[in-house]
């Protein structure tokens, strides 16, 4: 039944709105950005081709290579942090104790609501004279005098980590716990009869055991995390002075701000060439754990 | 040799069910002591679970408390935490400050139903060929599916804007209802595939078998079974369309009567000073429909958040 032509027509027919929709509004933009990176596209609707003049004017202006590292920074130090408190946020979700369910539910709201909405609070907490965070640190005498957190390039560039770890640990903690459940309760119930305590369980057991969801988990979060846009249009604007001024970031003033669709398809395709290597080694990681547990 | 893999699958899933209350009865007593915790520990644990949720929940707190607060005490020193006379003016204000609110907040939801609608009809029939047919080039197209979930609306924005454009839905709902589907796709069908890999391919062959077409296969033996993965996809599907709609309602249009809430909330943002508590009070508004929701569903929402997980 299954390997017949009329059925691989007819697994074809189930499949084309999906492939069609996708080549349209996905494969195809993803096309035009490569061919429109060696243009001087612009507003208006002609434009020439200008070979690798785009590239080599981003990778001569100097400040492309720092936006780069920058972007990579920002990136492992969000991703890092949301993967340490997504484990302990797991840990202390998955102990036995009354409340459990109630508090796996307070867990979401920062996954569920609109992200833009979640970052106008985050943007009202920063502000130096009249926010939360400020305010409380004053209130307590810990800081004496307002500190505008997103007023400062360094000071600023951890307020847009904070946020996006923010906004992204609920779904690694859920995720984590569902990996942890999925742990044979045997293999625990084996070693405390032998006497092993909880953290020598936790780090012999539980970590090997959860290895492929850290990995699996690491790299979704990182390409999330890497294309993160919204927080910090929103936050910083790419300010103070370009400190917060991401790869994303980078090509969207670009391409609508300045209207260079030329240029801005260039630096897009330089984001791309970094998703495409993330993707790779998520593809073969994933491959490689399935294997993995075959054996 | 296909017929062997099934047999063993199937025979994978009826297992657990099978063996499950034996080990159930063997296990109380052990578990019951293994999750015993010393005071110190419950008192830690809680602690923990204390600092994790306010770190999760404080913007929330704030927000709820700026939006009891008059906008005089808000921009007022040394701060306080707590309002003092606060009141629920905002939350009647609002809506004259801002008259399209309420147009806002529909949008949101319109939308993302509309995604959710599209998604769904798109989806199940691709997971359905994936999920049952070998055919030629099935693994590569389904890792095509995936590669395109990796890149973001943002990186494509010049030639999607060029697109909508040049299809003339610029300024429309569906300058942000196509292009928001799209990237929503790929992970559906990846998790609903999931979902209908376990349902026994011997229904198919029986109801072929009986001289059923495909098609009516798929309605009337394939649909109804996989109802609650339908269900987790298109929840989940709403979720994202609906916490996501910044940059495309941002950039493809800029009609008020289109925008949804995460932009109409620009409106806030007045000519000398923010309204910080109606923009906090107008949030709680919008969002409190969908929180009330999830608390019903957050079964479905765990379910999906696992399902999707790449095990394979």
């Amino acid at each position: 039944m299954t390997s017949t032509r009329s059925a691989t027509i007819f697994a074809f027919a189930l499949l084309a709105p999906a492939l069609i929709y996708i080549s349209i509004i996905v494969a195809y933009p993803l096309f035009d950005t490569v061919v429109l990176s060696f243009t001087n596209a612009q507003l208006r609707p002609t434009y020439d081709w200008v070979g690798w003049a785009n590239y080599q004017r981003i990778f001569g202006a100097g400040n492309f290579t720092e936006i780069i590292i920058r972007t990579l920074v920002w990136t492992f130090f969000s991703v890092s942090i949301k993967m340490i408190i997504g484990m302990c946020g797991a840990v202390l979700l998955n102990a036995a104790i009354p409340g459990q369910t109630v508090f796996r539910i307070l867990t979401m709201p920062p996954w569920i609501v609109p992200m833009a909405i979640g970052i106008y609070m985050w943007a009202w907490m920063y502000n130096g004279n009249f926010g939360m965070i400020s305010g409380l640190l004053q209130n307590f005498g810990i800081t004496n005098g307002p500190v505008a957190w997103l007023a400062y390039g360094h000071t600023a560039f951890w307020a847009t980590i904070v946020t996006d770890v923010w906004i992204g640990v609920p779904m690694v903690t859920i995720y984590f716990l569902a990996a942890m459940q999925s742990i044979p309760k045997d293999l625990h119930e084996a070693a405390w009869t032998d006497g092993a305590g909880r953290f020598y369980r936790f780090r012999r057991i539980t970590l090997p055991l959860m290895l492929p969801a850290i990995i699996t988990m690491s790299l979704l979060s990182l390409i999330a995390t890497f294309n993160s846009f919204d927080i910090i249009y929103i936050l910083t604007n790419g300010g103070p002075s370009g400190q917060t001024t991401t790869m994303i970031i980078d090509t969207y003033k670009t391409a609508m701000g300045s209207r260079k669709y030329g240029e801005g398809a260039a630096r897009a395709v330089v984001i791309c060439i970094f998703v495409s290597i993330f993707c790779l080694v998520y593809f073969r990681a994933v491959r490689r754990l399935g294997q993995g547990e075959a054996k | 040799m296909s017929d062997v893999a099934r047999t063993t699958e199937v025979a994978a899933v009826d297992s657990p069910a099978l063996v499950k209350p034996q080990r159930k009865v063997k296990a109380r007593s052990t578990r019951a002591m293994i999750d015993r915790y010393q005071w110190y520990e419950v008192v830690a644990l809680y602690a923990g679970i204390a600092v994790f949720l306010f770190f999760v929940l404080a913007p929330f707190i704030e927000g709820f408390l700026v939006s009891l607060k008059p906008l005089a005490q808000l921009f007022s020193t040394p701060y306080s935490f707590i309002p003092k006379n606060g009141s629920f003016d905002a939350y009647f204000n609002m809506w004259n400050s801002v008259p399209l609110l309420g147009l806002y907040i529909f949008n949101s939801f319109f939308i993302s139903t509309i995604v959710t609608l599209i998604v769904v009809a798109v989806v199940v029939p691709a997971a359905y060929a994936f999920a049952r047919f070998n055919f030629a080039g099935a693994g590569l197209l389904l890792g095509m599916f995936l590669a395109v979930n990796m890149f973001s609306g943002a990186v494509l924005l010049i030639p999607l804007f060029r697109l909508m454009r040049g299809l003339g839905l610029l300024n429309t709902y569906f300058a942000m209802i196509v292009p928001g589907a799209a990237f929503l796709i790929p992970s559906s069908i990846w998790l609903l595939r999931t979902y209908m890999l376990r349902i026994p391919r011997e229904l198919d062959e029986a109801a072929w078998v009986d001289g059923a077409s495909r098609l009516y296969t798929l309605r009337r033996v394939i649909l109804p079974l996989a109802m609650p993965g339908i269900v987790v996809v298109a929840i989940m599907t709403f979720i994202g369309a609906y916490a996501q709609q910044f940059i495309f309602a941002l950039t493809f249009n800029s009609k008020s009567e289109f925008m949804p809430l995460p932009v109409g909330l620009f409106a806030f943002f007045g000519k000398q000073e923010v309204q910080w508590n109606e923009l906090m009070a107008a949030s709680f508004v919008g969002i409190l429909p969908v929180m009330v929701v999830i608390v019903f569903l957050q079964r479905y929402l765990v379910a999906g958040l696992t399902a999707g997980a790449v095990k394979q």
